[in-house]
């Protein structure tokens, strides 16, 4: 039985090997590698502001670190450690393509994970293509990293931010009569990606936006933009913005006592570091969409994953804030990579990686809100797909009506 | 002064050292050229602003604008008009001359810290220029613009990263050339003379205003070609790409190579790559084989050696080393030592300004 197995595992993969036409080291028992595994080892490379200004996303970087210290610490992945390399690009594009080299060409790591940043990102994204290096679970949601015809090294995590925008159009049109809806909107690709799902979710209510203003992240404050979208007469306020800016535009229309119904963009959702700083009064009722659990989220408490991560928190990553969202994400992104390198088994080729990452059948990852899986395919390049709406009450989020799958194909 | 006679060798050795690539794989990586590339162009860069800051007397904090000038005008040029990648190095060089000199123009009336906050000024605007709905169809807009590597022409049996490191070095010889005869001539002394003390310069019959806008000129062309080879290089250009830091680290390497030196340029440009890249290593080793539990930036590293070479070297790594070899030289023979420290000083030596 056990004989019969290997054989044809063997032979499979031999064949896939002569499919694919790729350079594979075939060592004994059918194990196979690219540059970047070994009966040992596997190097994952990754890039992450830890210096200039955007540094704050260090966070993120630091938790990734302490995740696969722990993962080696409990004996690795089918026996392998896995040697986690990551550069510091100071979210400067030139700096990340140097860094990516490096990481591709000296440190020959297997794949990149979760390299930072839209520009970042974009920067490298050809690179990686050419040297058919897997590029997976990047860290921005913009719409263009499921693009697996074009770009099939490349794979992107969260829910893309163009869909969220049509997802909130949508409960707009259904639920507020006779909307006229002023928007706020960072001035990059970002707030860019946002407003135009959400322009393709109005369709042709698209006219019912009244006022639509912008900021720049290097703005001090946004209360002029609300004091003119209050003006318009607007019963709709759709926020697109980062939590700084998210709160000030939410304070500042509750201290001119403009109260419309107020959507608000996913990466703004943090209690901590959006909700709180806008006053809790202020933000009674405010709509967003949710993927993973919050950390300052009551109803979770005595959730499995959300008390797994809470003691792993305490145990590897002390240093960091267990109120902070970024902590999630981190975990649960390297979760997946983690299960992504462990159905790999023993075929640890730059092929399989992406195979095995283009293979998930609503597989439920550790932090996800209960009910959104993640389901990927040859085709469908986008892991997460759904969010679940929520209204603010009281000092936390209540989720409400049912997961919403969007498919943007 | 630089001594002539390393220029050649130093040359030839930098033209054949990437063609013992088949020999030795491992030393002479694909990775490594690329590296070498971007210091090179850092270097033409740095150059640039010596030009204005060390031998002209003009402090810019402001090149990454020119220097990003002249990347979108090389990105929108390749993008749009599909023009090869080596036609857009003029066109670059003149628009960043264009624009250096109607900047120059205003700054005229502007001196030292004043000058340095205008150019600060200018720094910051233009990433979020590049951003304006208006040039959005353009630029790119945060978005950027996405190029193609330079192809390797004629069938030459070189890789990609060889070719680039070629295409730099030629033009940074070229321009090296260029500076220097610039800085060997009339024009040239009228420059230092302005920086030097511009009343007595406009006593002789200087034009200070032309030679100071047109230096301004010239020296944007210098950073903008910089800036147009960084395009073909790291093949894609986005606002991000330039901000202030980035003059922030064009005026280390200016005063670490050596303010108002040709070599101390190149020196400056190998400079701020270097530690830029080795900084996280260094803090990694800090914190885990020394057990410091602190975070080491690339700008903290910057800072500590800033602060060690200017008590130690404070005429930049070209001034100091200078400064060594005119010492053991005078203790080896004692008897020249009179003509060593004669009136005509070295221009490494006299041409340092804060």
């Amino acid at each position: 039985m056990k004989k019969t197995n290997r054989r044809t595992f063997v032979a499979g993969a031999s064949a896939a090997a002569l499919l694919t036409g790729s350079r594979v080291a075939f060592a004994d028992s059918g194990k196979k590698y690219s540059d970047g595994a070994s009966d040992t080892e596997i190097k994952i490379g990754h890039t992450n502001p830890y210096s200039g200004p955007a540094s704050s996303y260090g966070v993120i970087g630091k938790t990734l670190q302490a995740y696969w210290k722990s993962v080696n610490e409990s004996g690795g992945i089918n026996g392998r450690k896995v040697n986690f390399i990551t550069y510091d690009d100071g979210y400067s594009p030139p700096k990340t393509v140097e860094m990516v080299r490096k990481l591709v060409e000296e440190d020959k790591v297997l794949c990149c994970f979760n390299t930072l940043g839209t520009p970042c990102n974009t920067a490298i994204h050809k690179y990686m293509n050419q040297k058919k290096v897997p590029q997976l679970y990047v860290a921005t949601g913009a719409s263009k990293w499921g693009d697996p015809k074009n770009f099939p090294w490349t794979m992107g995590y969260q829910p893309d931010y163009h869909t969220e925008g049509v997802i909130y159009a949508k409960h707009l049109l259904a639920n507020v009569k006779d909307p006229k809806i002023a928007v706020i909107m960072q001035n990059d690709d970002f707030g860019k990606d946002y407003w135009n799902g959400f322009k393709e979710g109005l369709g042709k209510d698209a006219g019912k936006v009244v006022k639509h203003v912008t900021y720049e992240t290097t703005d001090p404050t946004v209360d002029s933009q609300v004091i003119q979208l209050k003006d318009s007469g607007a019963n709709v306020f759709f926020v697109i913005a980062i939590p700084k800016f998210a709160a000030q535009a939410m304070r500042k229309a509750g201290d001119l006592g403009w109260k419309p119904a107020i959507y608000l963009n996913n990466v703004s959702s943090s209690v901590t570091s959006a909700m709180k700083p806008a006053g809790f009064d202020n933000v009674q009722g405010v709509i967003t969409a949710l993927y993973l659990m919050d950390p300052t989220d009551k109803q979770f408490d005595s959730h499995p994953d959300m008390k797994t991560w809470v003691e792993w928190m305490k145990k590897h990553n002390a240093e960091q804030s267990l109120q902070d969202a970024s902590n999630v994400f981190a975990y649960s992104v390297a979760s997946l990579m983690h299960e992504t390198l462990k159905k790999c088994g023993d075929n640890l080729t730059r092929e399989n990686v992406m195979r095995q990452a283009a293979n998930f059948q609503k597989f439920k990852l550790p932090l996800l809100l209960p009910g959104i899986t993640v389901s990927t395919s040859p085709t469908d390049f986008y892991p997460i797909q759904a969010v679940q709406l929520s209204r603010f009450k009281g000092e936390t989020w209540e989720l409400f009506g049912d997961i919403m799958h969007a498919e943007s194909s | 002064m630089f001594p002539k006679k390393w220029v050649l060798p130093l040359i030839v050795l930098a033209f054949v050292i990437p063609l013992l690539r088949p020999w030795m794989p491992e030393v002479v990586s694909n990775y490594r050229l690329f590296l070498v590339s971007t210091m090179i162009i850092a270097s033409i860069a740095v150059l640039g602003l010596n030009l204005l800051t060390g031998f002209n007397g003009q402090i810019s904090l402001g090149h990454s604008a020119f220097y990003a000038v002249g990347a979108y005008t090389a990105a929108i040029l390749m993008d749009k008009l599909d023009m090869p990648y080596y036609a857009t190095l003029p066109i670059s060089a003149a628009v960043c001359y264009v624009v250096g000199w109607l900047f120059g123009k205003p700054a005229l009336k502007l001196e030292g810290h004043y000058l340095a906050l205008a150019t600060f000024a200018l720094a910051l605007s233009v990433p979020q220029i590049l951003k304006y709905k208006w040039l959005e169809d353009l630029t790119g807009g945060v978005q950027g613009i996405v190029l193609s590597k330079p192809e390797v022409p004629f069938g030459l049996p070189l890789t990609e990263d060889q070719w680039l490191y070629y295409y730099c070095l030629v033009v940074m010889i070229v321009l090296y050339w260029a500076a220097n005869n610039i800085l060997n001539s009339r024009s040239g002394r009228a420059m230092m003379a302005i920086r030097d003390y511009h009343i007595a310069a406009d006593t002789m019959g200087i034009n200070s205003a032309r030679y100071k806008t047109v230096t301004f000129g010239i020296s944007a062309a210098y950073t903008g070609i910089a800036g147009a080879l960084s395009a073909s290089a790291i093949a894609f250009v986005a606002p991000d790409s330039f901000s202030f830091f980035l003059s922030i680290k064009f005026l280390i390497g200016l005063v670490v190579g050596g303010v108002g030196s040709l070599a101390g340029s190149v020196v400056g440009g190998i400079f701020y790559v270097l530690v830029d890249n080795s900084a996280q290593a260094l803090s990694t080793f800090v914190k885990n084989d020394l057990g410091l539990q602190f975070d080491l930036s690339a700008y903290t590293v910057f800072g500590i050696l800033l602060i060690a070479l200017m008590y130690m070297m404070p005429t930049g790594i070209v001034g100091g080393v200078y400064a060594i070899v005119q010492g053991v030289r005078r203790v080896r023979r004692p008897a020249a030592s009179s003509s060593a420290t004669s009136p005509v000083r070295d221009v490494a030596a006299n041409q340092q300004r804060p």
